[in-house]
């Protein structure tokens, strides 16, 4: 079996654990798509809509067709009517697709943007919570639905924000997988105070970190006489802990983490 | 050129406004409460907006009255209240909210103490330049089936008389009386079901109303025109993509010119004594695929040299041949006057989107200088002509400059005083290209292929056509703006200053050398134009992506910039 197929089913799975009444990344129950439609919608996707909502789907303020997060749609049917009529205000056109070129377009967005066949295996997602917890240690970092420390990044919903892949390329090789903002950050100030912590936002003049004390800190970078970024993840790989199997288990659960609170 | 006026003409102007203030003090002295008198007459000339005061537009620094200030495109303004050592005085006086969703590109006229400004997707305002106060709005709405690729823009009116004109999202050119809002008349210019669409702010040109068109992602085939200020009547269009029988039809094959794009969406220049307009064209059709069309395909990613009376091609410098990578050439001509290696010389500058700095001879078009100012990869170098040597990257390898360019249609500045060049760069950025077949539907999207931005890691966030929320998640790893002051003898910068964030902010610079910018951070910045050190800066909080103005109403200098929604403008504490 192909993975997307997988993929599809298991997103699909996936739904009934979720909120309800919430926009989400994957299949809602009234469709239900195919490799062909999600590969298909890959390509108009680049075509048509990529200009203006850029590859990743986040191009337009406020909407991140990747992750589910619309203005206005919430069902199949509102993205279609979106997508047909345009939002002239917002100088959205309307698209005049074939119904299995629209089809093919909703796919690739409900398929969160991954229909590439990386081969990754998925587990049970009850061992995986217990592995998160412990033999794995995922949980001396990171925090889920209000338990845990947050040196780390929060995953409550990291199943809906981030790919299959994405996840599975983070377990296995954290280094190659981070992503550049949450490098950790080391400043000392020009009065001898040192900050460690993990970037949250930076500008030209300042950056914005949560330190090692859980502090919410703020530097204004002429104030610092050093000031270095990590390259390299704090997180050790998943392979040095876990066997294969276990990392499927600990994948699956994390595709349970949809956020929703 | 006129608008490298000597300190002179300013004060040629105010002496006149003090002749007013003096008549205001012997009204107060005879008991009149001369207030409002006062503030009427110090308004100056006002209305109407001749075609000689536009031809002259340096010698009224207190006002803004075209897209780029004067026809030379130097957005340089020999206002000098605010100095370098006054200006951390500055605050804002007054800020005007917009409630319409997405970027604001809009570039305000001022005339005498009133501003004409647009918004999404095609508002006029005419609001006090003193308090912000509104006199009247105007609103357009553009045919449902409108379509633009990058946002619902509009970059501002043009003036003509006591008439305003206003290019729109469905392709038409509405006249609107100045004094009260109201159209006067109302042109379809281009096709909005080809989907052609006007986002430039018009240009006078003596008795005509210069615009382009856009729809470069649409298969269109671009053009300019000239129109009659009185009756909407078209008097001339040069056809961007020339077809059978017009020069230039040989560098395509086949159909191909049909859809060939050659948008035309950024305001151009005018040198009154070679009576030549000059615009920039942007990319050819379909975007992404150069081998769908093969041929240098004329006139896009070029600038091209009108006779402003007839619109007659008198020569034109191609940037990209034959490009594959979305390096619209729609920047603004920066026309100036130099000593180029030891003769006078009339001289265009232009940073392109493709990655290179350029310096032609604005007589011929003749190519002096060429520079690469950020990393380029798609050409190894320019020939003695100007021509790039083209390096096309192997499929699934980055090319750079990226898709938005190396600088793009942000209005750069030269100062005649320190004979620099200002512009925003985008630094460190990459695309991979991908280039597929294209059928030309009309309407609809014909971009062969696409691009996806490099990122250190994959599916990392991107940096898009604009600013993506307040929280920068896509970090300098993906590309970081930079504030350029190029020497134009050399092409090499003076100095650079960097940005975490990538900008599309436009420059401003003034007699007091003084240089005003902003960027997609929402930092308001005064910069030392000799030097590039920081002297001010205000958190706007919100994306700059238009260059300030300047502007004085009785006797006080004002700067306005627009940063996300909302447009604010500051002066001198009195204090």
């Amino acid at each position: 079996m192909r993975f997307s197929s997988v993929l599809s089913l298991l997103l699909c799975g996936g739904l009934l654990l979720a909120a309800p009444g919430r926009a989400l990344a994957q299949p809602t129950a009234d469709h239900q798509y195919t490799t062909e439609d999600i590969q298909a919608g890959s390509r108009l996707y680049a075509g048509q809509c990529a200009l203006c909502h850029g590859a990743n789907g986040d191009g337009i303020n406020g909407v991140d067709l990747r992750r589910g997060v619309f203005r206005r749609s919430v069902s199949d049917d509102d993205l279609a009517r979106v997508i047909t009529t345009g939002i002239a205000a917002a100088g959205m056109p309307s698209f005049k697709f074939q119904a299995p070129e629209l089809t093919a377009v909703l796919a690739y967005i409900r398929a969160g943007f991954d229909p590439s066949g990386t081969p990754v295996k998925v587990g049970n997602p009850e061992r995986g919570r217990t592995l998160f917890a412990g033999k794995g240690a995922c949980a001396t970092c990171h925090r889920v639905n209000g338990v845990g420390p947050r040196t780390a990044p929060d995953l409550s919903d990291i199943g809906a924000v981030r790919t299959l892949g994405a996840l599975q390329r983070s377990l296995l090789d954290p280094t190659s997988a981070m992503l550049p903002i949450n490098r950790p950050l080391r400043a000392v100030t020009k009065d001898g105070r040192t900050v460690r912590g993990r970037r949250l936002n930076e500008d030209t003049y300042t950056v914005q970190l949560i330190d090692d004390k859980e502090q919410l800190v703020s530097l204004t970078k002429s104030d610092l006489k050093e000031y270095e970024l990590g390259k390299t993840s704090p997180m050790p790989a998943a392979t040095k802990t876990l066997s294969a199997d276990e990392i499927a288990d600990v994948l699956a659960y994390l595709l349970t983490l949809k956020g929703g609170l | 050129m006129a608008a490298q006026t000597s300190p002179l003409a300013r004060d040629g102007h105010t002496r006149g406004t003090g002749r007013l203030r003096r008549i205001a003090g012997v009204l107060s002295l005879a008991g009149v409460v001369a207030l409002g008198t006062w503030t009427v007459m110090a308004q100056g000339q006002g209305l109407p907006v001749t075609a000689a005061r536009i031809l002259n537009a340096a010698a009224e620094p207190q006002n803004w009255l075209t897209y780029n200030g004067t026809y030379n495109s130097q957005r340089y303004s020999t206002l000098s209240q605010i100095t370098p050592q006054n200006v951390t005085r500055l605050e804002s006086k007054w800020v005007l909210q917009n409630q319409v969703f997405g970027a604001w590109q809009s570039n305000p006229i001022v005339v005498d103490g009133v501003m004409y400004l647009t918004e999404r997707p095609n508002d006029v305002m005419a609001v006090d330049a003193k308090t912000g106060r509104m006199f009247w709005l105007y609103r357009w709405a553009p045919a449902a089936d409108a379509r633009v690729c990058c946002g619902a823009n509009n970059r501002g009116v043009a003036i003509l008389g006591d008439t305003l004109f206003m290019g729109t999202l469905d392709g038409h050119l509405i006249a609107i009386d100045a004094r009260n809002g109201k159209p006067l008349w109302n042109v379809t210019v281009a096709d909005v079901k080809l989907a052609y669409s006007i986002t430039l702010a018009p240009l006078i040109i003596k008795d005509k109303v210069v615009v382009g068109v856009g729809g470069g992602e649409f298969g269109i085939r671009g053009f300019i025109a000239a129109f009659d200020p009185k009756t909407g009547k078209e008097s001339w269009r040069f056809n961007a993509v020339p077809g059978p029988g017009e020069k230039g039809h040989d560098t395509w094959q086949g159909d191909h010119w049909k859809s060939g794009g050659g948008s035309v969406w950024v305001t151009g220049s005018y040198d009154p004594e070679l009576n030549l307009t000059y615009w920039g064209i942007g990319n050819p059709g379909p975007d992404w695929n150069p081998f769908q069309r093969p041929g240098d395909n004329l006139y896009t990613d070029s600038v091209v040299a009108l006779d402003a009376d007839t619109g007659e091609l008198k020569w034109h410098f191609q940037f990209t041949p034959n490009d594959g990578y979305d390096y619209d050439s729609v920047q603004v001509p920066v026309l100036a006057d130099l000593d180029w290696k030891g003769t006078p010389t009339k001289v265009m500058m232009w940073a392109n989107r493709n990655g290179f700095f350029y310096v032609l001879d604005r007589r011929t078009g003749k190519f002096l200088l060429g520079e690469p100012f950020v990393k380029v990869n798609w050409a190894s170098g320019l020939d003695a002509n100007g021509r790039p040597i083209q390096t096309r990257q192997p499929a699934g390898m980055p090319t750079y400059p990226g898709n938005q360019g190396g600088t793009n249609w942000y209005p750069p500045s030269f100062s005649p005083r320190t004979g620099l060049f200002y512009f925003s760069a985008w630094e460190n950025y990459g695309t991979i290209y991908r280039a597929e077949e294209s059928t030309y539907q009309p309407g609809r999207n014909f971009s062969g292929g696409g691009f996806t931005v490099v990122t250190p890691v994959p599916g990392a966030p991107t940096i898009g056509i604009g600013r993506r929320g307040p929280i920068n998640n896509w970090t300098d790893e993906v590309g970081n703006g930079a504030v350029i002051a190029m020497d134009p003898q050399t092409g090499k910068a003076k100095w650079k200053v960097t940005q975490f964030d990538v900008t599309d902010g436009g420059m401003l610079t003034t007699a007091t050398d003084l240089l005003f910018t902003g960027g997609r951070e929402g930092y308001f910045h005064a910069l030392d134009a000799r030097t590039g050190a920081l002297l001010w800066k205000v958190n706007l909080g919100g994306q700059i992506v238009m260059a300030p103005v300047t502007y004085q109403v009785e006797g006080k200098q004002y700067v306005s910039v627009i940063a996300g929604s909302a447009f604010f403008t500051f002066a001198l504490r009195e204090n």
